[in-house]
């Protein structure tokens, strides 16, 4: 629910620093290594965290999260197992935001209804669902609103002033602003373009904005952390998962490590830059 | 006919927000939105200029080499000992095949936009080799998103690319396919959305393409009503095409939709069999969410896109436009399906009777026709759509067939 994602960032205000979340694909390599993983994020300082939903087609991210779905679909992961899995996780953790991201698909055929009330039950507090733009808000964000998720929107480089309160319009939790035109794991931004393109999003919104796209290192988190309200990571808690699986794709003994002591420097590089709101 | 209520005109779809029926819509990330209420702004502008339709006919008639014949195939008449049967030779184009009938239309719309620099899927490789085509001769550059898997049963048409100047990138990302090809150019289109136009290859994809496609595509269905009118002077009794996305079949059916008492037939490809591998998303596929739209698609419990498989690259596509899903829905028009061996028997006997080497997807189409026409009187007329001429499918029918061309 919502509450849990306002009262984090109602947190991370407090601290006077940005929030940092996290993005890993659910069932990758393995359902119990992915819970692991999941289980370990918030310890390591991850403040939210997003569970991706496998999808075959993701066709707006890059290369290392299809492979991370691909890697999840082929041991059997499905949208029952990764609502099992939250379900799982929140038996332990009441406090940590949990976001699903993907694509419709796999939540148009569970049904959109059942969906919402399996997801919020398994402990779900938002949706992103990257090819449902405002559009389309019958499908998925408005039903979403009234079952009590939030449906996070994405805002782009290409959302123009005329645009941005059509995407702000029903959106909740937070606004995810995409920091380059293109794909996941891909370039990396302009650290001051990102930093005015914040300031022109807050003026439009109350809401917290996060900055994702591109950010891979505690040095960029701190840079991203300058002028957003938290920053995201993905492809490179991906990448870095990867690069400890064996030859069959399976979880070694360092794997759960490789993704937390990246998520431990990453939280550092957040709590290095001390907001300007708060000082 | 289906329980739902028939509409007074099979001819209106979609609706503002781009929907036929539950079908269509636009499925897209936000990045591509503004660009996409751009094409459908200058789309709408271009539909109302006849400065655009002048540059469409022109091109059509000297460029493309417009109308295609519309050809009594009379020994495959008397083979069949039915219905009267005619071909729609889209073949005939310039490029061989239909595709390059929505390209010119595309390509003259980006144009229209100052667009430079054009991106393309491509199954088969006709609606790259048309695409590439119209970026030579309007000096744009073109990059072609083709399967790894497709490039290599397809290599004539990517050399063909090649000497035409444009880029194919080979994909090597999911089933390496057409679906994969579409992915591919969506996230090239995703980085580069400000200087790049998409130009979609078949009724698929966000609003406004299955429309805009289809509009484009409308010439072969309009000039076959004149043509058959000249002929026989009465209207054909039914038509036969084959469905990837289904462009060349949408062309073809949709400016007799009112006409109700014409039957209409599209041809899905069945594969290795309906119970098996197979690329008939109608027959064997439910309504979901892919590629910019809503409609049937092949998938499995959780959603997750199928592998398609059908010998011909043009229709191994795991989805097809929403408006036949629609259509389908309606009962409007009856979806059937054939296998990669009947394409290949209706492909040799095309060929020796007819003197016309027909490409594997449209000899799906003559594969039902084979089945339909002898339940027909003879004074019954059928139109069957050569979407395209069988050159580039030599080497792959020559080694279904056990043959080898050196
Ligand atoms: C000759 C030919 N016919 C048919 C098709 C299938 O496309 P559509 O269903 O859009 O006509 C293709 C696609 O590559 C093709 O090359």
């Amino acid at each position: 629910m919502t509450k849990r994602i306002e009262a984090r960032f109602e947190q991370c205000r407090a601290e006077g620093r940005a929030a940092l979340v996290t993005y890993v694909m659910a069932g990758d390599p393995d359902p119990e290594t992915s819970l692991a993983i999941l289980k370990s994020l918030p310890k390591a300082g991850a403040d939210i965290v997003e569970f991706g939903l496998p999808f075959t087609d993701p066709m707006a991210d890059g290369p290392a999260i299809q492979a991370a779905g691909l890697r999840a679909l082929k041991m059997g992961q499905d949208t029952v197992k990764t609502l099992d899995l939250i379900r799982r996780f929140r038996a332990e953790d009441q406090d940590t935001p949990v976001i699903l991201m993907g694509y419709f698909n796999p939540i148009f055929v569970y049904g959109v209804d059942r969906f919402l009330v399996d997801a919020r039950e398994a402990g779900v507090d938002g949706l992103i669902v990257v090819d449902l733009p405002p559009e389309e808000d019958d499908e998925l964000c408005l039903p979403a609103l009234k079952a009590g998720l939030a449906f996070i929107r994405l805002a782009t480089p290409t959302t123009d002033d005329k645009r941005l309160p059509t995407v702000l319009s029903n959106t909740a939790g937070f606004v995810y602003y995409v920091s380059i035109t293109g794909i996941t794991g891909a370039a990396t931004p302009d650290f001051g373009k990102v930093a005015t393109a914040v300031e022109r999003i807050k003026r439009h919104t109350p809401l917290p904005v996060v900055v994702g796209f591109g950010v891979k290192s505690g040095a960029h988190a701190a840079a991203v952390a300058e002028g957003a309200d938290g920053v995201v990571v993905g492809s490179a808690l991906i990448d870095a998962l990867k690069g400890t699986l064996d030859g069959q794709d399976r979880a070694t003994a360092g794997s759960v490590e490789a993704v937390t002591k990246l998520v431990k420097e990453l939280s550092e590089g957040v709590r290095s830059v001390a907001k300007r709101a708060a000082a | 006919m289906s329980a739902q209520a028939q509409p007074n005109s099979f001819r209106t779809g979609p609706d503002e927000r781009g929907h036929f029926g539950q079908f269509g819509g636009r499925f897209v990330a936000e990045t591509l939105m503004p660009n996409i209420l751009e094409l459908e702004k200058a789309y709408e502008e271009a539909r109302n200029d006849p400065a655009f339709h002048a540059d469409m006919a022109s091109y059509s008639t000297h460029y493309i080499g417009r109308p295609s014949p519309l050809y009594f195939a009379e020994r495959m008449t008397e083979h069949l000992g039915g219905a009267k049967i005619y071909f729609k030779r889209e073949e005939l184009n310039h490029t061989g095949a239909h595709k390059v009938n929505n390209v010119l239309g595309q390509i003259l719309l980006a144009r229209r936009m100052g667009k430079k620099r054009i991106i393309a899927e491509t199954g088969a490789g006709q609606h790259g080799v048309a695409t590439a085509t119209l970026c030579a001769r309007f000096g744009l550059d073109c990059v072609v998103y083709m399967g790894a898997v497709d490039v290599e049963r397809q290599k004539p048409n990517v050399f063909r690319m090649n000497m035409l100047g444009a880029k194919v990138v080979p994909v090597q990302s999911g089933t390496k396919t057409l679906k994969d090809a579409m992915n591919e150019a969506l996230r090239d289109w995703v980085t580069n959305v400000s200087d790049t136009f998409y130009c979609i290859g078949t009724v698929a994809g966000p609003h406004p393409y299955p429309a805009m496609v289809r509009d484009f595509q409308c010439v072969i269905g309009n000039e076959t009503r004149e043509q058959m009118m000249q002929a026989e002077g009465r209207l054909p009794d039914s038509l036969v095409a084959c469905i990837g996305g289904g462009s060349n079949a949408i062309g073809l059916f949709h400016p007799f939709l009112d006409d109700k008492d014409i039957e209409i037939y599209g041809v899905e490809a069945a594969g290795h069999g309906l119970d098996k591998l197979h690329a008939a998303s109608l027959s064997g596929g439910r309504p979901g969410v892919l590629h910019g739209n809503r409609t049937y698609l092949l998938m499995d419990h959780d959603g997750q896109i199928q592998d398609a498989h059908s010998i011909s690259a043009g229709l191994d596509y795991p989805g097809i436009g929403p408006e036949h899903a629609w259509l389908h829905e309606m009962g409007r028009v009856t979806y059937i399906s054939a296998t990669d061996e009947e394409a290949l028997e209706a492909f040799q006997l095309c060929s020796r009777l007819e003197g016309i080497l027909p490409a594997l997807e449209p000899s799906h189409a003559l594969a039902k026709v084979m089945e339909l026409a002898p339940q027909k009187p003879k004074d019954h007329l059928m139109v069957v759509n050569i979407s395209g001429r069988g050159d580039k499918d030599l080497f792959q029918i020559a080694e279904h067939l056990g043959n080898q061309i050196v």
